[in-house]
């Protein structure tokens, strides 16, 4: 279970730090606790694995990411972990998820995003993939227009 | 952008101090004012160039479910369809994508009740030909931060697993 201090510290780290000299002591007044304990706190959640990361969300489109595909392959069950494993390897390859397929609409099961410079880089960066895994069954797949990118907000 | 935009860009994304006085450290790192750090991270913020600064939390460890659903949309009512999904706020991204299935979206939600009951109404719409669940089995990787080096060049590098 959560603990009711927790769920207000969170509630308030899931929002945008203040651009001012003491963002956690802000944020430490409004929870009613101290700001070294705040912050020991939040190491914690670090740790234990709450909290995944604490800093900057950047756009990648503006970054300059301007292409990114979900690659997606059909891997046989035996060779899941072995491809997984491998596709994480590669610096390009941000997510690597085994979903469920759905045949016969369906057949992929390893899910991968893929970032290059162009569409020919994503390409390349697949093709390469396939090569040292050996999954020459896959397919590209590229974002169109997005109609909605927010981070979630918990309690 | 100069190389120490893309310094900090790139500290900002993997190692925030988790300090009383954060940006003073960042600008010790990076040998300017805390002054300089807070006006540039305000020149971000304004240009788009990042979204926030703060938390990233792992649903499951909070209890929460997630899933991402993929749905073939008849052409013609994907406006009408995505703007319905946008409405849930347990939908966190929702994008048109250049295949049969062309509605992709993910979904964060308290249960696996309120999942199902998500994709229950959206698989009910008119436009809706067909809809798959695809709720992860395995994580192999997640997450990446995205550094900059001096040529501006871009550089991916993983952040957690």
């Amino acid at each position: 279970m959560i603990s009711d201090r927790d769920k207000k510290i969170i509630k308030h780290l899931q929002e945008d730090l203040p651009l001012d000299s003491r963002p956690f002591k802000n944020i430490a007044e409004k929870v009613g606790m101290e700001e070294r304990e705040l912050l020991k706190r939040i190491e914690e959640m670090k740790e234990e694995g709450m909290l995944r990361r604490l800093g900057a969300v950047v756009h990648h489109y503006q970054a300059g990411f301007a292409y990114n595909a979900m690659g997606c392959w059909r891997v046989p069950q035996e060779m899941i972990d072995e491809a997984g494993k491998k596709m994480s390897c590669y610096r390009e390859v941000s997510h690597v998820y085994q979903r469920p397929s759905h045949p016969p609409h369906w057949p992929y099961n390893l899910f991968t995003m893929i970032h290059g410079h162009s569409r020919e880089d994503c390409e390349g960066i697949a093709e390469s993939m396939a090569e040292e895994t050996g999954i020459s069954e896959y397919t590209l797949i590229y974002s169109l227009r997005e109609f909605k990118k927010t981070s979630m907000k918990y309690f | 952008m100069d190389s120490i935009d893309k310094k900090l860009l790139n500290i900002m994304q993997k190692d925030f101090p988790l300090s009383s006085t954060p940006y003073k450290d960042l600008g010790e790192m990076l040998g300017i004012s805390e002054e300089d750090v807070i006006n540039r991270l305000g020149k971000y913020k304004k240009e788009g160039l990042i979204r926030k600064i703060g938390g990233i939390f792992n649903p499951r460890s909070l209890g929460y479910k997630s899933t991402l659903v993929a749905l073939e949309v008849k052409e013609g009512k994907l406006e009408d369809t995505a703007s319905f999904i946008n409405r849930y706020q347990e939908v966190t991204h929702n994008y048109q994508r250049d295949h049969t299935f062309n509605l992709w979206f993910t979904l964060i939600a308290p249960s696996r009740e309120r999942i199902k009951e998500i994709i229950d109404s959206v698989e009910r719409l008119p436009g809706v030909r067909k809809c798959m669940n695809l709720p992860s089995v395995k994580m192999f990787k997640i997450g990446a931060y995205f550094s900059l080096d001096e040529e501006g060049e871009r550089e991916e590098q993983k952040s957690d697993q």
